[in-house]
Parts: structure tokens; sequence; C-alpha cells
């Protein structure tokens, strides 16, 4: 049998670099794809038999798009329609693609998309065409939402793996919804997180979530602009796990693709001090849904001063695990044994914007590292 | 007679515009149609020039004869057989 390969797709400022690996330990990294041309999303489509690379593209003169590679980065396809685009009578551009998530393997075709301004879309066709969500578009909420510093998007879209109706969503700012119609309708999902900007700290609406994920059994977990949070419920309700870490802030919330309670935070100091606590990074892992939490820095830098943004870490679904994330200084970090210990794929790359990470069974690096 | 105009693209843009920069366009009175009769062939060239409501990109300038037509009247400057029509990316990014 042939050994899986590894692809880390990174996408930063100014391109997109794909790294390939046997081992998860050493990389071989692409030429870049996209140069001087900033890379926000990606999504890795290895459903069906099919390796598709999907990227939000955006040109800080010519706009934003979505291009997709079926031969791993060889060559890339434009569609002549804007995969994404706002009809003319919704008066709205979009201004940058923020997710590209390819649905579970039973829901062949099925991309979801999260853009600036706050929108969620969907595709039925492997990400060629999507289709605005109306009902969060429209949403009554709508003018209580705002922008964060980067931006008012929808960033997290977390469709549930057993029941194709339940959809939490995460914006900033604006907070949690949540649909269990399939998108007919969207309700405030927020309720405990908190939000000590606001006058009302513990609102309904207007929380600045930075990142949701969800782990195998559907507990979500928050990281917010201060305060990780997990629900139990759905997002009925939202409780602290923040004890036990150095810092509340932060940007990344992963989870275990298989296991219950694992999950992941990469911790900064403050709003007010957007770096690791002492300058030194660090990954915190918690296997017990939050309740405890322990700290990874083996391989990492003892000094870097640079944030790790919302999508700019990831796990991938080998065993065990990989988790990857990478740093507005350009440094790429790869761990093969769930963020105990990590090795350098890349370093002084543009600000990383997002890595996404995938298992391509079968497939030499030879044959997949397109440049 | 409809007048012809010549519109030219910058290097990066001839990729979605047929590989050319220069196009010779007949029957155009304004910058919009100009930019209209473009769109059919080339719909990724349109789309790097204007958003989906229409409006010129920010970092997208558009010049008849030498003149910004955001300080004329936008899309709907006219153009008069022999002018041409520059497009050109304005200084933006780090």
């Amino acid at each position: 049998m042939d050994t899986p390969a590894y692809l880390l797709a990174i996408g930063t400022k100014k391109g997109l670099w794909l790294a390939i690996s046997h081992d998860r330990r050493t990389w071989e990294l692409s030429e870049p794809h996209f140069l001087m041309q900033e890379i926000p999303a990606i999504g890795i489509d290895t459903r069906g038999g099919r390796n598709r690379l999907l990227v939000g593209v955006r040109s800080e003169h010519f706009g934003p798009t979505v291009m997709h590679s079926d031969d791993l980065g060889a060559t890339w396809v434009e569609p002549d329609q804007a995969a994404i685009a706002f009809a003319e009578g919704d008066g709205a551009a979009v201004e940058r693609i923020w997710q590209i998530l390819p649905d579970v393997e039973g829901r062949p075709g099925v991309v979801w998309a999260g853009v600036q301004p706050i929108s969620v879309w969907r595709s039925t066709d492997g990400g060629e065409t999507f289709t605005l969500n109306r009902a969060l578009w429209e949403h009554p909420d709508k003018d209580d939402w705002g922008a964060g510093f980067g931006g008012a998007a929808a960033h997290s879209i977390v469709p549930d793996p057993r029941d194709e109706q339940l959809v939490h969503v995460a914006m900033s700012t604006g907070g949690v919804y949540r649909t269990r119609d399939g998108g007919e309708s969207w309700q405030r999902s927020s309720k405990g997180i908190s939000a000590y900007f606001l006058p009302d700290p513990e609102p309904e609406v207007g929380q600045c979530v930075h990142k949701i994920a969800a782990d195998s059994e559907g507990r979500l977990y928050a990281q917010n602009h201060r305060g990780v949070f997990r629900s139990d419920d759905q997002g009925e309700r939202w409780v602290s796990i923040s004890e036990g870490l150095p810092a509340d802030f932060g940007f990344v919330m992963l989870t275990h693709p298989r296991r219950s309670g694992t999950a992941w935070v990469v911790p900064l100091v403050s709003d007010y001090e957007r770096i690791a606590p002492q300058g030194h990074l660090a990954v915190h892992r918690t296997d017990d849904a939050g309740d405890t939490w322990h700290r990874f820095d083996d391989g990492l830098p003892a000094r870097d001063y640079n944030v790790v943004l919302r999508d700019a870490a990831c796990v991938d679904v080998g065993d065990p695990a990989g988790v990857y994330f990478g740093t507005r200084g350009g440094s790429v970090y790869a761990s093969a044994d769930e963020g105990e210990s990590f090795v350098e794929v890349a370093s002084r790359l543009p600000d990383v914007l997002c890595v996404r990470a995938a298992v391509l069974d079968g497939r030499a690096p030879e044959e997949t590292a397109g440049s | 007679m409809a007048p012809t105009v010549t519109l030219v693209l910058p290097q990066i843009l001839a990729d979605v515009a047929g590989g050319r920069t220069e196009h010779s366009l007949a029957g155009v009175d304004s910058v919009r149609a100009a930019l209209d009769s473009l769109a059919g062939p080339y719909p990724i060239l349109a789309r790097r020039i204007r958003d989906e409501t229409g409006r010129l990109r920010r970092y997208v300038n558009v010049y008849v004869d030498g003149e910004d037509v955001r300080r004329r009247d936008g899309l709907e400057t006219p153009v008069a057989d022999g002018q041409e029509i520059l497009v050109i990316q304005s200084v933006a990014g780090g």
C-alpha cells in the first residue's frame, strides 16, 4: 500500500503555498501560487475520491473570487460566473471570502462559504456555484451586527455531521446563530458568552466570537474576544472553560476529528497585548472538554511576537491527529502528535491568514507538489 | 456613425481579456457602455473592474484621454470617436 501523503495548504497575505509530507515532520514547500494576492480561505475537499482545492482569492485592486484546482495546484479554474456574488437587488458586493468548508462525506457536493459582508453561502456542486442563505442575510438582528477590526464576516460554519438541518455559524461581531431547519430560520445562540465592550456584558447579540468548532459528539467550543466557552446543548447556553489557561484572549479554536472532549487554543495575553504570554508561542490542549488544559511548546520558538489568526490553524484527520498553525510573522508549524511537539514547515512567508490540511491516501509527493 | 474607442487594460488583466491589453470597441458612447461591451465575452474581466453592484472597484481607476472619470461623470462619462479609455490599478496595498 502506498504511503499516505499529507497536504498542508498555507494561505497568506501575498499568496498560497502548498506543502507535502509523508511523515508530517519533513515538508516540501511549493513555489507560491497567486503571488501578491491574498488567500483568506482554503477548503480541501477529499470526498468522492477527488482532491479538490478551493481557495478564496482577493486582490487589493481587483476584488475577491473563488478558484478551484482538481490537480493539487497544477492548474486553477475560475468559473465565468462568479462562484459567490450577490444579486443585483441585494445592494451588496462580496468583499472577502473568509471560510470555505466542504461538508461531511455523506453530503457530496455540499460546500459552505462564510463571507464579508456577513453572509453564509451553500454550494451543492462542489464549490463552483454558491447560493446565499437569505434567512440569515435578512435576519432582523442584522442592524446589530458590526465589524471587528478584520471586517464584518461570517467566519465559522459548523454543520452537524448527524443532523443536516442543524448548523451553527459565528460572526464578528454578532455572535453565534443556529438553524435547526436547514437554514430556513436562525436563532441567537450566544447566551453565556460575554461582551465586556458592550453596556450589557452578557447580551443576546453583539458578541465578538472569534471562532467556534464542534467536537465529535456535537459539543461546541468558542474562542471569544475574551473568554473560552463550551456549550453542551447546541448553543442554548455557554459556560466558561477559561480556567487553567494563561489568558482568555485569542483567535484559534480547534477540535479533534474523532475524540470528543479534545480541543486546542492558542492564547494571547489580551486584546491590548496581542502576543503569546511572555512572547512564547504555545498551544494549549484539553482532553476533558475544557476542565483542564495542558501547555505544549516543544519545537516552537521561545520568542515570537506574532499572533495566530482564527483560520491560521487547523487539524488533519490523521491518527494521531495533526495540528498546524501559522503566524502573522510567516512561520508555519506542524505537529504529528496532536499538538505536543512541532516542526517548522516554513518561515518568513507573508502573514499567514489560513491553513488547511488533508491526508491524501496513496499519493506520492512527486504527484502532488504542483507549484 | 457610432464612435470607435480604444480600451487599454493593464497587462495583469490580459489573461482574462483574451490575452490582449487593447480592445477596439465600436458603437459605445460612454465608459459604462464600453465596459458592458466587454462583459459578455470576458465576464471575469468585468468583475475585476466592477463589483456586482456595478460600481468601479475602489482601487481601479479609469481615464478617458487622461482624465479620471471619477472627476467627471463616472461611468456615464461620454466617449467620442477615437478616444482612449485607460483602465489602471491605483496605488494600494503593502
